[in-house]
C-alpha cells in the first residue's frame, strides 16, 4: 500500500476518534455542571484538555460554558467541526480502501455539523445533538471493524485511533490532577463527583465499577485509566493494542521498540507516584513524549521513507 | 402532466416530444409515465433523487479560499432517451473515429504521410501548441496513444447528429454518468426495466481491461495507476471513483519516482514497488518538470525518460493534445478516408478554417451568424457567439483572425436538441449535449450511452456544470417492436 495513503489512513483514525472524544468530554462536561458548584472551574478544564488555550484565549475573555462550547463546536484549531473536515479530507483520498459506508456516514457527519452553532449551545438540544455525533461515529467504527479485512490499511486506521485514545486518556488524567493541585478546598464529595466525571469522560464508569469494588477515590481511577490491561481506553490497553497492530506491518523493528517503551514507563508508574499530583504530573509528561514518539516512529518506518 | 402543454421551443428539435405534440415512437413508456405524474409525485422523485446524492456524496469539487468546496451534483430526474438502432450507427461512428485519429497522431510523430500526400497542411501540425517534439519516433502499444476519448455529440433542428469535439486529452465526466443512472435505479426502477435500458455500469472493468493490455511487462496482473493532481483538482471525485471501481492504486506525483534503472516505481510501505500502466489525469505540461514545465510539483521527474525506454505505458499518451485541436478536428473525415478508406459515419459540425483565405473570407463577411472558436482551448473558453457579442468585440475578433489565422475556425450556430426537463413544477424544454466515452487498447469499446449535460438556464446553450449546467441519465432503450408497428397501422 502507498506510504501516502497509509499516512492519510492513519490520520483519519485520529480525526474520528478525537471527533468522538470532543462530543463526549462536552456532553459530559454538561451534566458534571449540574453537580458542581456554579463557580466550579469545569470549562477552563475543557480547553486545557484539548491543548489549545491560546487559540481560545485569542477569541474569548472568559471560559464560560457557551464559549467554551462555541470554541469546540466551531474553531478552526480543535473543534468537532475541524476534526471532521480533516478526517474527511482524508477520507476523501483514502475512501477507495474503506467500506462505502463509512464514506456515506462521513458525509452525514459533515451536514450535521454544518449546522447553526445554536444546536450546540442551546442546553436543552445539545444532548440530542452531541448523542447524533457520538452515534454516527460509532457506526463509521462498526463499518469499519465490521468489514474491513484485516490487513495494513485496517492496521494503520488502528494505529491512529489507539495512539489518538491514549493521548486523550493521558490528557483527561492530566487535567484532573492539575484541578486538584489547585483546589484542595474542594470538598470530598464534589472531588468523587469529579473523579465520576473523569470516568464518564472516558466511558469507563460501568467498566471500572465492574473492576474496582472500593468507593470512587483517585488513586484506583488513576491506576485503572493508565494500567488497566482490559479497558479499551486504558493507556495500557491501547499501547498493548498498537504493539499488536505494528507486528502486522512490514519493516517494524523501529516502531515495535518505540511501543514497547510507553508500555514499559506506563506499568513503572507507582502506587507513591499516584499519591502525589505534581509527581503524577510528571509521569503522564513522560508517557505522553513517549507516546509522540511512536507517532515519530511510524513516520520513519512507513509515511515519509527517503 | 400533459405532454400538449409541454411548451416546445419553434424550429427546435425535442427528443421526446413532436411538433405536434405526441411522444416520439418508442419512447412510449416514458411518455405514459409522464402523463400519469403530477408535480407531487416529480417533486417526490426530486427529493429522493437530491437525497440520493449528498448521501453517496457526488459532487464536484470548486476550489476557493484556500478550501475545498464540495457542490452536489446538478441532477434532473427526466432522463433522454435515444433508441438503440439509431445509437448502434453512433457507437460504429465513435470507434471509426477514435481509430482514425490514433493513426493519424503516429502518423504525426512517425514519417507524417498525410501531410506529404497533402491532405493535411503540415504547418497546421508545426504550430500546434500540443505537439510535443519528445514523441516523434515513438510507438507505443498497437499504435494506440488515445486510449480514453469523450467525444461531443449535439443534435441540430433537423435531428442530424454532429460531432462538436473529440476530448483526447483528459477527458472527464464518466463517474458522473455511472452515478446517474444509480439514482435513476434509486428513483424509476420500474420504467427502467419497462424501456430495457442498455447497462453501462461495465466502463471500470473495460478501462481496466484496456489498460491492462497496454502493459510493456507481459504479466497476469500488471500494476496500474491513476495519476491524479490531487484533491485541489475539479475532477478529483472521479478520479477517486474511478480508482476504487477498478481496484487500481490512486496516486499524486509525489507518490512515484523514477528510479536510475529509467523504471518507476511507487512508495508503498513495504518500499518501491514497480509500476506498468499510468492512467494520468494531470495534462501533459504537468507530467514530467525534467522536460515540461519544471515548476510542476504534480509530476514525476523523469517519467518521459521511463515512457521513451518503453517501461511505462501512460494512457493518454504524451503528445496526444496534437489530435485534440479544433482546426486538426475539421480533417477528421478526411482522416477516415486517408488511413481507413471508409466514408466516415458521423459528420462534423461544418467548419471554416481561417486560415483558407476563401473560407476566412466568408467569415470575415459572416461573422454575426457564426461561432467562432480558439484552436486549442477547451471548456468554451475564448469562444465568441456572433449575435450575441457587442459591435465592440465584433471588431476586435476580426482583427485578431486576420492577424493570427491559424488560431481560428468558424461554425454555423447549431440549434441544440432539448429534453424535457423538471423546473419550477413544469416541464419546461432545456438544451442538451451528449459525451459518450470510446476505449481503445487491444480492443475498443463505446459506452451504451453518455452524460447528457443540460443548460438549466432557459434559452441557454451552456452546459458545462461549473456555469450552471445540470445532467441527466442518458438511456439507449432496446426499440420496441410492438409499439412502432401499433403507430404504423
Amino acid at each position: 500500500m502507498l506510504s501516502r495513503v497509509a499516512e492519510r489512513l492513519y490520520w483519519f483514525g485520529r480525526y474520528m476518534e478525537r471527533t468522538e472524544n470532543i462530543a463526549r468530554l462536552i456532553a459530559v462536561y454538561s451534566n458534571l455542571l449540574l453537580d458542581l458548584p456554579k463557580s466550579a472551574f469545569i470549562w477552563d478544564s475543557l480547553v486545557k484538555i484539548t491543548g489549545f488555550e491560546s487559540e481560545f484565549e485569542d477569541r474569548f475573555a472568559a471560559a464560560s460554558e457557551r464559549n467554551v462550547v462555541k470554541f469546540l463546536f466551531d474553531d478552526p484549531s480543535c473543534s468537532l467541526r475541524a476534526t471532521t473536515r480533516q478526517a474527511r479530507e482524508n477520507a476523501r483520498t483514502t475512501r477507495d480502501l474503506m467500506p462505502n459506508e463509512v464514506w456515506e456516514k462521513m458525509n452525514e457527519l459533515h451536514y450535521l455539523l454544518a449546522a447553526d452553532v445554536s444546536k450546540c449551545i442551546n442546553r436543552n438540544r445539545r444532548h440530542t445533538f452531541l448523542s447524533e455525533i457520538i452515534d454516527l461515529c460509532l457506526e463509521l467504527n462498526g463499518y469499519l471493524n465490521g468489514s474491513m479485512s484485516r490487513k495494513s490499511p485496517y492496521y494503520f486506521l488502528k494505529l491512529g485511533r489507539n495512539i489518538e485514545r491514549a493521548d486523550m486518556t493521558t490528557r483527561v488524567i492530566d487535567v484532573a490532577c492539575l484541578n486538584l493541585i489547585g483546589l484542595t478546598k474542594i470538598q470530598e464529595a464534589q472531588d468523587n463527583i469529579l473523579w465520576m466525571g473523569v470516568l464518564q469522560s472516558l466511558n469507563a464508569h460501568q467498566m471500572y465499577r465492574q473492576q474496582v469494588q472500593d468507593r470512587i477515590n483517585d488513586v484506583d481511577v488513576v491506576d485503572f485509566l493508565l494500567k488497566d490491561e482490559h479497558f479499551p481506553r486504558s493507556v495500557g490497553y491501547c499501547i498493548s493494542d498498537v504493539t499488536r497492530s505494528i507486528k502486522h506491518l512490514p519493516n517494524n523493528t523501529l516502531a515495535l521498540r518505540a511501543a514497547r517503551r510507553v508500555k514499559r514507563i506506563t506499568t513503572k508508574v507507582s502506587t507513591d507516584v499516584l499519591l502525589d499530583s505534581e509527581q503524577l504530573h510528571a509521569s503522564i509528561d513522560d508517557i505522553q513524549e513517549k507516546l509522540s514518539a511512536v507517532h515519530s516512529s511510524l513516520l520513519q518506518s512507513w509515511f515519509r521513507t527517503s | 402532466m400533459d405532454l400538449k402543454d409541454y411548451r416546445l421551443s419553434d424550429g427546435l428539435y425535442d427528443e421526446l416530444v413532436t411538433q405536434s405534440g405526441r411522444g416520439r415512437i418508442g419512447f412510449g413508456e416514458l411518455s405514459k409515465f409522464l402523463r400519469k405524474s403530477d408535480a407531487a409525485s416529480l417533486n417526490q422523485k426530486k427529493a429522493a433523487a437530491e437525497l440520493a446524492i449528498k448521501t453517496l456524496g457526488i459532487s464536484f469539487t470548486v476550489y476557493s479560499d484556500g478550501e475545498n468546496i464540495d457542490r452536489q451534483w446538478p441532477f434532473d430526474i427526466i432522463p433522454r432517451l435515444i433508441q438503440e438502432a439509431e445509437w448502434r450507427r453512433i457507437e460504429s461512428g465513435l470507434k471509426q473515429r477514435l481509430k482514425a485519429l490514433n493513426c493519424f497522431i503516429t502518423d504525426v510523430y512517425n514519417g507524417r504521410n498525410i501531410i506529404k500526400d497533402g491532405i493535411v497542411p503540415g504547418d497546421i501540425i508545426q504550430s500546434s501548441k500540443d505537439y510535443r517534439p519528445e514523441c516523434e519516433g515513438m510507438r507505443p502499444k498497437f499504435d494506440v496513444w488515445a486510449h480514453i476519448c469523450g467525444t461531443d455529440l449535439i443534435r441540430d433542428a433537423d435531428g442530424t447528429v454532429y460531432v462538436l469535439e473529440d476530448n483526447l486529452r483528459v477527458p472527464s465526466g464518466v463517474s458522473y454518468m455511472l452515478e446517474n443512472r444509480n439514482i435513476s435505479k434509486r428513483i424509476m426502477p420500474e420504467l427502467i426495466e419497462r424501456h430495457g435500458v442498455l447497462p453501462m455500469d461495465d466502463y471500470p472493468s473495460q478501462l481496466f481491461d484496456t489498460l491492462c493490455s497496454i502493459s510493456p511487462r507481459a504479466i497476469k496482473s500488471p500494476e496500474v495507476v491513476l495519476l491524479t493532481p490531487g484533491t485541489f483538482n475539479s475532477a478529483y471525485f472521479e478520479h477517486a471513483f474511478l480508482a476504487q471501481r477498478m481496484g487500481v492504486e490512486l496516486v499524486e506525483g509525489a507518490d512515484l519516482m523514477v528510479d536510475s534503472d529509467d523504471f518507476v516505481y511507487m512508495k508503498t510501505v513495504e518500499g518501491p514497488a514497480k509500476v506498468d500502466v499510468i492512467y494520468r489525469r494531470i495534462d501533459d505540461q504537468f507530467l514530467d518538470p525534467e522536460v515540461f514545465r519544471a515548476d510542476s510539483m504534480l509530476g514525476v521527474p523523469g517519467l518521459m525518460r521511463a515512457w521513451r525506454a518503453g517501461h511505462v505505458a501512460i494512457a493518454n499518451a504524451p503528445g496526444v493534445g496534437v489530435a485534440d485541436d479544433k482546426v486538426v478536428y475539421t480533417y477528421v473525415p478526411a482522416m477516415i478516408r486517408y488511413y481507413l478508406s471508409e466514408e466516415p459515419i458521423l459528420p462534423n459540425v461544418p467548419s471554416y478554417l481561417c486560415s483558407d483565405p476563401d473560407q476566412r473570407q466568408f467569415v470575415l463577411e459572416n461573422l454575426r451568424d457564426l461561432v467562432v472558436k480558439p484552436a486549442n482551448e477547451s471548456g468554451g473558453y475564448g469562444m465568441y457567439i456572433g449575435p450575441r457579442e457587442t459591435e465592440k468585440f465584433t471588431g476586435k475578433m476580426r482583427k485578431q483572425i486576420v492577424k493570427n489565422p491559424r488560431n481560428y475556425m468558424a461554425q454555423p450556430i447549431i440549434s441544440l436538441s432539448t429534453v424535457p426537463t423538471w423546473i419550477d413544477d413544469k416541464l419546461d424544454p432545456r438544451h442538451v449535449d451528449l459525451r459518450p466515452f470510446i476505449l481503445q487498447g487491444k480492443h475498443n469499446y463505446v459506452t451504451a450511452g453518455g452524460l447528457t449535460r443540460v443548460a438549466l438556464v432557459k434559452g441557454s446553450l451552456v452546459v458545462n456544470s461549473s456555469q450552471g449546467g445540470g445532467s441527466k441519465d442518458t438511456w439507449i432503450v432496446r426499440t420496441n417492436v410492438a409499439e412502432a408497428t401499433a403507430r404504423v397501422v
